[in-house]
């Protein structure tokens, strides 16, 4: 079995309204020297066999298919080994 | 005749009833509504995917709804040109099905925005706009992702074919940054397929319907397309 991690990150063009609302916290708190905050998502998931291969097929598919959006979004993905 | 209108139910749909009301209660046609389980609707002329938070919005907004069962059917009536009006959740559902090109991002002021607006009409000869004659119309918009994002080739590719429907807009017609509630690009509001038969708006034309409201211009939308089907 293999755990597969995907982080989903906005293109750097498109606008991040969340990571906007963060920072302007961050500047409140008196973290002055932070800049450049960008909010994506962090997703992990098994994926039941032992064919790496396969495993890579099926986390790329996932990944394009549902879990990103290819229009405004790029996704980075990881694979490991368990059990 | 009487157009018979489809409403798709997604879990999370919300405006369901308020489209079913303003075509059966309030125009007079028939509707009936569709559960997204469905593997397959008869007798309908036109189907609306209504709007709400389908799937609780999660991971982004209509994208688990466009692999509910009953889309493949929706997509196979699209095909076969009947007519599709995705209103607010329905419009991103369009999107994330990508039955119509971009997508929506987070309104740029990152707040939930619930207030009538103008809408300039930019193209009258579409079978959802056919019924309009003035330059403006004044429809609700509730929703938090209306904001509207596509690569400058494709809004440039909308323009040319005049697939751009609906622009915010001031009273008179006056598009500018002023007047864009959400920060969508070139102020769109509404957009239909080359084909023609298929449109995605952000604003809630079964909500500006009933006269108690004192608001109607909704009416002419649903009355656009019962006009295109039977002529």
């Amino acid at each position: 079995m293999f755990k597969a991690t995907v982080i989903i990150k906005r293109r750097p063009k498109i606008l991040d309204p969340q990571g906007k609302a963060a920072e302007q916290g961050a500047k409140l708190l008196g973290f002055n020297n932070v800049s450049g905050t960008r909010i994506g998502k962090f997703i992990e998931f098994n994926i039941d066999t032992n064919d790496e291969k396969a495993a890579e097929k099926e986390v790329k598919e996932y990944s394009e298919k549902l879990l990103s959006n290819p229009i405004m979004e790029d996704f980075e993905y990881s694979l490991e080994k368990v059990k | 005749m009487k157009p018979t209108f489809g409403i798709v139910t997604f879990p999370g749909s919300n405006c369901d009833y308020d489209a079913y009301y303003a075509v059966k209660k309030v125009l007079d046609y028939d509707a009936q509504f569709i559960w997204h389980k469905e593997k397959s609707f008869n007798g309908i002329d036109a189907i609306i995917l209504p709007g709400g938070f389908s799937y609780g919005d999660y991971l982004r907004t209509g994208a688990i709804a466009k692999f509910s069962p009953i889309m493949e059917y929706v997509i196979d009536f699209a095909e076969k040109g009947g007519i599709i009006l995705g209103i607010c959740n329905g419009f991103q559902i369009l999107l994330e099905s990508g039955l119509l090109p971009g997508t929506m991002q987070v309104n740029e002021s990152l707040k939930f925005v619930c207030k009538d607006i103008y809408l300039k009409v930019e193209n009258k000869d579409t079978p959802f706009t056919n019924k309009i004659e003035s330059d403006t119309i004044k429809i609700p918009i509730k929703h938090g992702e209306g904001n509207y994002y596509a690569d400058v080739k494709t809004v440039t590719e909308l323009e040319k074919n005049g697939q751009i429907v609906f622009r915010y807009a001031s009273k008179n017609g006056k598009v500018s940054n002023q007047f864009n509630p959400n920060g969508s690009i070139s102020n769109i509001a509404g957009i239909m397929n080359n084909r023609k038969n298929i449109m995605g708006l952000m604003p809630h034309p079964e909500n500006a319907c009933d006269p108690v409201l004192r608001k109607t211009d909704g009416q002419l939308i649903f009355k656009s397309i019962a006009q295109s089907l039977f002529n």
